[in-house]
């Protein structure tokens, strides 16, 4: 048994898109995940960041087997993902699991939830006997602190932390070792969001899943993840631990994000407006993605895709931070950064 | 505006190949083809040179494609009641259905549309809901009975008109409202639907608050777009009156051919059935085609391709 | 009640008086409505229990009460709505007709949504080139008026009650069909549904389980929508002869018979045109308030 549990290797998707012009229309290519490389450690949480269109969606699908990769490949615990969603594919959702956005979405409003809490046992353990069935919903409810009394309440009689409890017990059911989690808390109210994230880290401290957190928001994925992977159009700009990547930003993209962080200690930030469009997946700049946008790009910056380079547990994909000795320093802010 | 047509058109390909596929699935699945076109009481001559003419020692899928080409000659066998090709028997018969179906669907639109855009203005009036309820009675009321009413009242009790045959564009009359009312009914409903939906959108509130009369709001701004949605029924309402002129033809002995379908469905003359099969498929497709054309000419949305500035 | 600001529509009556409950109730369901349900409710009985009820037997002829007018028109109690041209009872050949009328127009719907719902979920399941041929399917299924489909069967493939009814069936499949494969796509695209396979479910636990309980209301309004119209299609088939046949009647059937009597003995044909016309109806506007309560979005 391999210490990894998931690595991604090269890792892309890419989606054939017709554009207007033309007899019918011009064919291009969306790029939505263009060669990606992770590790994920058994009982780790690495967090995912980027924008909204950066491609981690995209990459929870792939982790998934929901789509079948462009290039590149996943493996799991030693195997490759199978994608055709058969036998195989659907004896392996004992072990990964996800959990989504919308917590209604992704509950059945006709059933009772102790119903759907149960259904794991119901599609993967037929042989178990119905009392035992009952009993392990009803403790899984007891777990995410829903009371015994909810058992029979409908999806919509709930509160949308309640649901998510839901969702969250049902994706426990089997005690899978993955979960994908995309954007769980971003749906709720932000005292809600605290709740259900400290009842994710106390299952995680009992059960030891590992997880892929996926979130636009750096405070929550700071909350969670031990290790932290920023994407910018469909590739990894930078990873590293929270602390180093939130405190110390190497990529100019990174550090963009942080500083527009609202936090409480600052009152006056140092906060960086990016200029230019936001970023066109089927479009993709030539050189390093993120030049057009950049506050600090230089000539090299539009002719030559950087590749991401790794040094003592961090990783930047940035000219402008890989220093010749493999000494990776932050990006300097350039001059005509907007200081607001 | 290209691509559309060509989509549209490679619809109606498709649908003209499964109505006749459909007819060669039938046509095989009740035995030997030579007896069925040719008739029972062929000599034994003309079905081996049938069978040789269209191949029937053949594969399936030969027999398939060879049927296709018979059809596109006009070859479709000969009726097994006056052995006249059945090709002939049918096209003898289309004008007299023509001539009531034409009709039929122009009191259609002219009482449809009129009623619906009434029914439309005057919303949640007594007029609106008499209109309504007339429009839900018309189009559960079937066209059989719709008919038989009418020669009751006004060819059997008044004697007014006739009750059947053709000799006179009297004769026409009963015939054409008892198509018209049924199909009119569900014009109606769907146009009042389409004008309420128009009338409720921002551009009709802003171009009567701007002081046209309202008059010209409707006529100018409501009505163009509400035609776009009522299109799309007339498609459906050829059918309709396809189906109705088989019932309302047998009811006053109009010799169309929804009477000759009837006779040879009675009569099993398949030759003659499988024609007007095929006929009709063609004109629906047609009729759809033009629908479909003329959905993509009045909606501007769809031409916004090629003219470079909207209206 | 009135202390404060009297409102004149008001007068004195509270909120709980017995006329007002009256009134929210029949705002919650129109009269029209409950008296279609009566009607439907009546026809049901009269197709389930007719046969126990029915004072003749519906082939029974009696030659010296040839053509008896109904009560009414100068008949007698003996015939309510008179004999026909053989001296058969109307009363109980209208409750033969209703009971074969109902009864196929049932089955027939049962067959249409059993053959919608299946190709829909295939549709939906398969996607790619098999979802393409079955809305090509669906797209032919629809240009072509059904009775001139249903017409070419019946002269190629002969009549019996069953294939008859059969052939009813595939009347509407279309429009269910539709309206599975959109709902389904739209639960497995992003939903319970998506979420369900994502647990490990099979395609028919996802299908049989989770999205057909979900869209049963309005599969069930649809259907509604359905049976009025096969109603009309199988009386429309019948009365040119072409669907049931005799000794067998229907609703359509009578009227066909009867129109030959148009002029010397109209009620024949006028009390299962009457039917008829009240059923389908009944059920129309039965359906579209069902449609309005359970799913505004259905067109």
């Amino acid at each position: 048994m391999s210490d990894v549990l998931l690595s991604a290797r090269a890792l892309a998707r890419h989606y054939p898109v017709r554009l207007p012009g033309g007899l019918l229309g011009r064919p291009a290519t969306l790029k939505a995940v263009d060669g990606v490389d992770f590790d994920l450690a058994r009982g780790e949480v690495l967090g995912l960041v980027g924008e909204s269109g950066c491609g981690k969606s995209t990459t929870a699908k792939l982790v998934l087997g929901h789509v079948p990769p462009s290039s590149g490949e996943v493996r799991f615990d030693g195997a490759p993902v199978p994608t055709d969603r058969r036998a195989d594919w659907r004896r392996l959702r004992r072990r990964m699991q996800m959990i989504y956005q919308d917590p209604l979405g992704a509950l059945d409003r006709r059933l009772p939830i102790v119903a759907q809490i149960g259904e794991p046992f119901d599609i993967h353990c037929p042989d178990m006997p119905r009392p035992e069935r009952r009993e392990r919903a009803a403790a899984l409810m007891a777990s995410v602190g829903l009371r015994p009394d909810q058992a029979g309440s409908y999806p919509h009689e709930l509160s949308g932390g309640q649901r998510q409890r839901v969702v969250i017990a049902r994706a426990l059911a089997l005690d899978p070792e993955l979960l994908v989690c995309d954007e769980p808390v971003s749906a709720l109210d932000v005292s809600i969001q605290a709740q259900v994230l400290n009842l994710m880290s106390d299952l995680r401290d009992r059960t030891g899943f590992a997880a892929l957190f996926i979130s636009h928001d750096l405070k929550v994925v700071r909350q969670m993840a031990d290790r932290v992977v920023v994407m910018y159009l469909g590739r990894i700009v930078e990873e590293g631990l929270p602390d180093q990547v939130f405190h110390a930003p190497l990529h100019p993209y990174t550090q963009a994000l942080v500083s527009a962080a609202p936090t409480p200690h600052r009152r006056a930030r140092n906060r960086i407006v990016l200029p230019g469009d936001p970023p066109n997946p089927v479009d993709v700049p030539s050189g390093c993605p993120f030049h057009p946008r950049c506050p600090a790009a230089v000539a090299r910056c539009r002719s030559e895709v950087p590749s991401l380079v790794r040094d003592a547990g961090r990783a930047v994909a940035c000219h402008l931070a890989q220093s010749a000795g493999g000494d990776l320093s932050p990006a300097p802010r350039a001059l005509k950064a907007k200081v607001a | 505006m290209l691509l559309y047509t060509l989509s549209r058109l490679a619809r109606a390909l498709v649908t003209v190949v499964l109505i006749v596929t459909l007819a060669f699935i039938i046509l095989r699945m009740t035995g030997d083809p030579s007896i069925i076109i040719l008739g029972p009481d062929a000599p034994e001559q003309a079905y081996e040179a049938f069978r040789r003419n269209w191949g029937l020692d053949q594969p399936l899928i030969v027999q398939y494609f060879k049927y296709f080409g018979a059809i596109a000659e006009g070859d479709l066998g000969r009726s097994m009641r006056d052995g006249r090709p059945a090709l002939d028997v049918v096209m003898d018969r289309v004008p007299m259905t023509l001539a009531l179906t034409l009709p039929a669907l122009v009191f259609n639109l002219i009482l449809g549309l009129g009623a619906g855009v009434f029914a439309a203005l005057n919303r949640n009036t007594w007029i609106d809901r008499a209109i309504m309820t007339v429009s839900v009675v018309g189009f559960t009321v079937p066209s059989f009975v719709m008919g038989l009413v009418l020669a009751m009242v006004f060819a059997v009790q008044l004697k007014w008109l006739p009750s059947g045959g053709s000799g006179s564009w009297a004769h026409a009359i009963l015939p054409v409202i008892s198509m018209g009312m049924i199909g009119a009914a569900v014009i109606a409903r769907f146009t009042r639907s389409a004008m309420l939906e128009v009338l409720g959108q921002p551009y009709i509130r802003t171009a009567s608050a701007k002081g046209l009369s309202w008059g010209a709001v409707v006529l100018r701004h409501a009505l163009p777009n509400a035609a776009i949605p009522v299109l799309t029924i007339i498609g459906f309402m050829v059918g309709s009156l396809v189906a109705g002129a088989v019932v309302i033809e047998s009811i006053f002995s109009w010799p169309g051919l929804g009477r000759l379908l009837v006779g040879a469905v009675a009569n099993r003359d398949l030759a003659v059935v499988q024609t007007i099969l095929i006929l009709i498929g063609f004109t629906m497709v047609f009729a759809n085609l033009m629908v479909d054309l003329a959905y993509g000419w009045v909606d501007p949305r769809l031409r916004i391709r090629t003219l470079s500035t909207a209206k | 009640m009135t202390i404060t600001t009297p409102d004149p529509r008001q007068g004195s009556a509270s909120v709980f008086t017995a006329k007002s409950r009256a009134r929210a109730f029949f705002q919650k369901y129109p009269i029209l409505i409950l008296l279609s349900i009566f009607w439907i409710v009546l026809m049901l009985a009269v197709a389930g229990l007719g046969h126990l009820v029915a004072p003749r037997d519906f082939m029974a002829m009696n030659l010296s009460e040839r053509l008896s007018e109904p009560v009414g028109m100068g008949g007698t109690w003996a015939y309510p709505l008179g004999t026909d041209e053989l001296g058969r009872d109307v009363v109980s050949r209208l409750i033969a007709s209703i009971r074969i009328s109902l009864t196929i127009a049932f089955l027939a719907t049962l067959v249409s949504a059993t053959i919608g719902v299946a190709l829909g979920f295939l549709a939906a399941f398969l996607r790619g080139r098999a979802e393409q041929t079955i809305l090509m399917v669906i797209d032919a299924q629809a240009a072509m008026p059904f009775m001139i489909i249903a017409l070419a069967v019946l002269a190629f493939l002969g009549n019996s009650l069953t294939l008859f009814t059969i052939l009813l069936g595939f009347y509407g499949w279309e429009r269910i069909a539709r309206i599975a494969r959109g709902l389904a796509i739209a639960a497995q695209d992003q939903g319970y549904a998506a979420a369900v396979r994502d647990l490990g479910a099979s395609p028919s636990r996802i299908y049989g389980l989770h999205i057909l309980p979900n869209i049963a209301s309005t599969l069930l309004v649809s259907m509604t929508l359905n049976f009025p119209e096969v109603i009309l299609l199988e009386s429309g088939l019948s009365f040119l002869g072409l669907g049931v046949q005799p000794p067998e009647t229907s609703l359509g059937a009578m009227v066909g018979y009867g129109r030959d009597y148009i002029q010397s003995a109209p009620w024949i044909m006028l009390a299962p045109a009457a039917v008829i016309v009240v059923t389908t109806l009944c059920v129309s506007l039965l359906g579209d308030w069902l449609r309005d309560l359970f799913d505004p979005t259905l067109r």
